[in-house]
């Protein structure tokens, strides 16, 4: 932990903006998303280089998950609290979606209440539907859901300086109450199966390819969006604060700064780019039910994050992209294999890669560095 | 919020009142001068631990441009007084002011720190991933607010600032070293300079030479020497040669209290004090 590089200050190169190597590695990753993929999708299906339909939806629903853990890593690699229950934030911003999209569907078949309402009779929308049927307040909602969750939880827990393990553990009970809540028919969430059958988003229909990437490429955006707003904390001197709560917890508050505050500032934007995310999801995955909010799904985005590099932004994006990719490559042929993957892959990069996939290319090039210069002189 | 419920800080509120009502200063059990140029004030301070007594009725006085040492065996209370002094512990009774006006008892690590109290922790604690120029712009005298934080930006005033205090203690070559690869006694110098860079005017040294060759310890007392111009200075320590070297008027705690206070010969003389020292 304490061997981890301090996040290089911005503010000398234009307008403060001098990419790393870690930031050209995420713009050449978001074009390809952005364009290169578009592409494909759209050759003639003949060509042998098509990108299958389906590919666009999966990808999508990656990048999502890279939005994930880019706020989970915002919070564990720099200001050093382990959430076990992010996905809380990112199943609460899609349920607000989801509540949109039900909508829709309800005013497109005419009807007032979602369709899973009318199963239970019930007569009328609930209080805390209103409203849900228009975009802006659904868009208000995907971040102030969240994020006001956070605010609630980041306050008590940072309050009364409960952090280590049992912030952890505390965070994973949250997720889990919200998974026996939400499963629950009379809460108004369609219980156990949850939100799904939707028809448009934004008067589009969610099942036209057009549409599909429409949300995937605002996926894309929302990714870049989140990590130049990440990117941007984490290189002013608030960045140096988070490094040093999480270094020195204590010695902060002898400097002067309000440690407690700042920690509930990166966790309450966390769980909006968190909630932001599972919003995106939704369309894409087609559906949004409890089982978002499983611990097990919250336990692997802090596996996604270890394994892509904790400490940096770069890392988490990786991280969260490369185990999906591998896992939905597995689990097509022998789905029983994943969880020791998974539990293999952890050990190996702590064992090997204590700064994650991101920390391979440093890694390397001074391992390089070093024999070059060990046979030079 | 929280701990607002708690007997302890009831009882602290209680007092805060108390203090406000009865005129700083003007204690009974105390001299005249402690009303101005009184920088620390502590009265009465009580604070135990499950029946156990850290503190016993500790009454100190500091001021302002004094250089005081504080000796004492283990567990004479001197690690807890500084926690008394900047937050982190709240007092069962007593009064605690600084600079005559401010309730030491009624304020959190952050509120105290920025009224210009600074604490060096016994281990140096120092924030091993940053460079040793961050460390010391962390500490940089400035709005410590979430938004000034975001928004702050390194001016040439400041960063002269900075080199001065690196040089002051000694670090102008390792201004880009990580802190974590400094070695003992230069996290050491490392943590002065974040105090005198925080200006802070009272300034807390838990054992500033332990674990010290005796070279830097000779560099740190000419350091210190060289701070007190400018700064209060409390130094809590264990090795006296270094309490001689500092030469100044010395407090001994024992089991929470003051045993006695005066030079640094009268104090290594008093009967009292050796026997505490050298066994009952």
């Amino acid at each position: 932990m304490a061997s981890q590089p301090a996040p290089a200050r911005a503010g000398t190169g234009v307008l403060g903006w001098r990419p790393g190597a870690a930031d050209l590695a995420l713009i050449a990753l978001l074009l390809i998303a952005l364009v290169g993929m578009p592409v494909l999708n759209a050759l003639p299906p003949d060509s042998g280089l098509k990108l299958p339909d389906y590919m666009i939806g999966v990808l999508g629903k990656f990048f999502c998950f890279a939005m994930l853990a880019l706020a989970h890593g915002l919070v564990w690699g720099y200001a050093g609290p382990l959430s076990l229950g992010h996905g809380a934030f990112f199943g609460l911003g899609g349920y607000c979606m989801g509540m949109y999209l039900a909508r829709q569907k309800a005013i497109s078949a005419g009807n007032e209440l979602p369709d899973f309402m009318v199963f239970l009779n019930w007569e009328s929308l609930p209080w805390w539907w209103t409203g849900t049927h228009l975009a802006p307040v659904a868009l208000l909602l995907i971040v102030a859901v969240p994020g006001a969750l956070a605010l609630l939880f980041g306050y008590f827990t940072f309050r009364s300086r409960i952090s280590g393990v049992y912030f952890s553990i505390i965070s994973q009970a949250m997720v889990f109450a919200l998974m026996l809540a939400f499963s629950r028919s009379e809460l108004g969430f369609g219980g156990k199966t949850g939100l799904t059958n939707f028809s448009t988003i934004l008067g589009f229909s969610v099942s036209d390819q057009g549409t599909r990437i429409g949300v995937y490429v605002a996926t894309v955006l929302a990714l870049a969006g989140s990590y130049l707003l990440c990117r941007w904390i984490v290189r002013s001197k608030l960045g140096q604060v988070l490094v040093a709560i999480r270094e020195a917890e204590d010695r902060v508050r002898f400097l002067g700064y309000p440690a407690d505050r700042v920690k509930l500032f990166v966790f309450v934007l966390s769980a909006m780019i968190a909630g932001l995310g599972g919003a995106l999801y939704v369309p894409q995955a087609g559906i949004i039910n409890p089982s978002e909010f499983e611990p097990a799904q919250s336990i692997e985005v802090a596996a996604w994050v270890a394994v892509g590099g904790r400490g940096t932004l770069f890392g988490p994006i990786l991280g969260a992209l490369g185990v999906n990719a591998a896992k939905s490559w597995l689990t097509g042929f022998a789905p029983e294999l994943w969880l020791f993957v998974l539990g293999g892959l952890f050990i190996a990069v702590t064992l090997f890669l204590p700064k994650g996939l991101a920390g391979l290319w440093p890694q390397v090039r001074a391992a390089v560095a070093k024999r070059r210069g060990g046979t030079d002189g | 919020m929280a701990e607002a419920e708690t007997p302890t800080a009831r009882a602290a509120d209680k007092l805060g009142a108390f203090a406000k009502a009865a005129k700083p200063g003007a204690a009974k059990g105390e001299p005249v001068k402690a009303a101005k140029g009184t920088l620390l004030y502590l009265d009465g301070i009580t604070v135990s631990f499950d029946g156990f007594k850290a503190l016993d009725t500790l009454s100190l006085v500091v001021e302002e441009g004094d250089l005081r040492t504080i000796i004492g065996p283990n567990g004479a209370g001197k690690t807890t007084m500084m926690d008394v002094i900047t937050g982190k512990t709240r007092p069962d009774v007593g009064t605690a002011l600084f600079d005559g006006r401010h309730d030491l008892t009624q304020l959190r690590e952050e509120a105290t720190a920025n009224l210009g109290v600074g604490r060096k922790f016994q281990k140096p604690t120092v924030f091993e991933p940053l460079s040793v120029f961050q460390n010391l712009e962390l500490a940089l005298a400035s709005e410590r607010g979430l938004l000034a934080t975001l928004r702050f930006r390194l001016d040439p005033g400041r960063r002269a600032r900075i080199d001065e205090i690196l040089d002051v203690c000694g670090l102008g070559d390792l201004r880009a070293t990580p802190a974590g690869q400094l070695s003992h006694g230069q996290k050491q110098w490392l943590e002065i300079g974040m105090l005198l860079i925080q200006d802070a005017r009272l300034l807390l040294l838990d054992e500033p030479v332990a674990g010290m060759t005796d070279e830097e310890t000779a560099k740190t007392a000419r350091l210190i020497h060289d701070i007190k111009r400018r700064h209060t200075l409390i130094v809590v320590e264990h090795d006296m040669a270094f309490v001689r070297e500092l030469g100044a008027r010395t407090t001994v705690l024992h089991q929470g209290t003051v045993l006695t206070e005066g030079s640094v010969d009268a104090v290594q003389n008093d009967p009292k004090v050796i026997e505490v020292y050298l066994g009952r």
